[in-house]
């Protein structure tokens, strides 16, 4: 067995124990409060639990099956948001060419481009390519209400759920010198951290919070929560410095920037979900809500991880 | 039938379809699903969110005109989704298209209707209902109902467009309905096509 095989066996045995304990709390806590099912917020722990040794197995069987695994694991991540984001934007019949041009051209492209390591056309071709022709496409229909409104709206969605999304397997193709053949322990890191941190702020939350942050924007927010799980995430990701090119200290500096990343990504998630009048994104993923709930740190942390990373390491 | 399974697949892929069953439960009783018909694709979209065991016996009517127009058509309609076939033309029709939907009912099978008729390409949440759902009430007042909000599938591919946009549909099914002794027929109408635009709301919840 490889290092890098060894490495992620370690971190794997030590989500699982993570989950074997979580799910063991979960389970007491329903013996003990409501065995009937009736208790929501216990109920929908244990079903976030569930969802979670799901993602978990879903992406170790990616990740051992290596860069193409990874690559159609982010792409149909990307997709699976990308419908649940174009579900909510504005749009009308004459945008019909213009959206199956997202979904159908945009992001197999992108992924095309992730996958041969064409750094110099991925990097910008949302924010340049589509961002140009997409509108050229809209506006040949001759239809002018809400124009500004549609193509934003519809570059808004692309660059969330398709340019950002995709930097998370870009991170297989950084040369850092002395880590090469591990960069998949580089995005272990990344999704980690940034998971355990959401996690973390939910339970911060839930035992201690009272203050919140941002009421109108997402009730369940509160300081105690904040800071407390990013504080442990920040260690928890410190711990984790041997499996990455950071030292320790590097690490925990790595930590905070993605998890502040994250926990504003998640504000800014919670903005649109309210002006559209909807609690979740979407309904795939039991106790969660839909993709974008549970990428949505992920999604504002990647780009500004993997451009870290390429600027300080490679 | 493999073919129904891509299909239902395909179908799943696109709309990532969210069922919710509001007033009643899945389990495999005899009944007439009723809903709002904005695209070709709602049957399917229905047929999809039904569990299998319920798919099975269920079975889509609709116009012979449009699922008889074609070879490729004639085989989904007829043998995929083993539809209900009427003709919608009074003139050129020879049989009497209430009679072919008793039948089926009589067979013991569920079915999918669209009250309105056609497809509802206006920007109205449904056109009056025609009276094809109270004649069936009043031949066979003991049939289940059932009213069936299908929400956003007319974004997915709206009428002239060749490429789906995947976008998430929701289907919602709601409390049977049934006829009232002596209930007047505009009357039944309008209070069907109430509980059913009354799901749409649901939705929003």
């Amino acid at each position: 067995m490889s290092a890098v095989q060894l490495d992620f066996l370690t971190l794997l045995g030590g989500i699982g124990a993570l989950l074997a304990v979580a799910s063991l709390i979960g389970f007491g806590l329903k013996l003990k409060v409501a065995p009937d099912g009736s208790n929501q917020v216990i109920e929908n722990l244990n079903a976030r639990i569930t969802a979670w040794w799901g993602m978990v197995i879903l992406l170790a069987i990616a990740f051992l099956a290596g860069r193409a695994g990874v690559v159609l694991l982010f792409a149909f991540c990307s997709f699976a948001a990308l419908r649940e984001f174009m579900t909510l934007t504005t749009k009308t019949r004459a945008d019909h060419m213009a959206l199956a041009g997202a979904f159908f051209v945009v992001l197999p492209a992108q992924y095309w481009m992730i996958w041969t390591n064409w750094y110099g056309l991925y990097s910008i071709f949302i924010p340049v390519w589509a961002f140009l022709l997409l509108p050229i496409v809209a506006a040949l229909r001759g239809e002018t209400d809400n124009f500004l409104i549609r193509v934003a709206e519809t570059q808004w969605a692309l660059m969330i759920c398709v340019f950002c999304v995709s930097h998370v397997p870009a991170l297989l193709d950084l040369n850092i010198e002395g880590y090469e053949g591990r960069n998949v322990l580089l995005i272990a890191f990344l999704v980690v951290v940034v998971q355990i941190s959401d996690v973390l702020q939910y339970v911060w939350g839930k035992l201690l919070g009272k203050h919140k942050i941002a009421p109108r924007l997402s009730p369940s927010k509160t300081w105690e929560g904040f800071i407390g799980g990013i504080l442990s995430a920040t260690l928890v990701g410190a711990g984790l410095w041997w499996m990455t090119p950071f030292t320790m200290l590097e690490a925990a500096g790595m930590s905070l920037v993605i998890t502040l990343m994250g926990f504003f990504g998640g504000l800014v998630m919670s903005a649109i979900k309210r002006d559209r009048g909807v609690k979740d994104w979407g309904h795939l993923i039991a106790g969660h809500g839909g993709f974008i709930d549970r990428l949505d740190s992920v999604i504002f942390s990647a780009p500004i991880f993997f451009h870290l990373v390429r600027y300080g390491w490679q | 039938m493999l073919v129904g399974k891509a299909i239902v697949l395909f179908a799943r892929f696109i709309t990532a379809a969210q069922t919710k069953w509001v007033g009643i439960e899945p389990v495999p009783a005899q009944r007439v699903y009723y809903a709002n018909h904005t695209s070709n694709g709602d049957f399917v979209l229905i047929w999809t969110a039904l569990p299998i065991r319920l798919r099975d016996q269920t079975r889509p009517v609709a116009g012979s005109d449009y699922w008889l127009s074609s070879k490729f058509r004639a085989f989904i309609g007829r043998e995929v989704f083993n539809a209900v076939l009427i003709d919608r033309n009074p003139d050129t029709r020879d049989h009497d298209p209430m009679e072919r939907i008793i039948e089926a009912v009589d067979e013991g099978d569920s079915l999918i209707i669209f009250p309105e008729g056609t497809r509802n390409m206006t920007g109205e949440k449904l056109l009056p209902f025609k009276s094809g759902i109270y004649n069936l009430a009043l031949a066979r007042p003991e049939v289940d109902l059932v009213p069936v909000w299908i929400e956003n599938l007319n974004n997915v591919m709206p009428k002239g467009e060749i490429v789906p946009i995947p976008l998430i549909c929701t289907v919602t099914f709601g409390a049977p309905v049934h006829l009232k002794e002596g209930e007047d027929r505009k009357v039944f109408l309008q209070r069907a096509a109430d509980a059913l635009s009354a799901l749409s709301e649901e939705e929003t919840k």
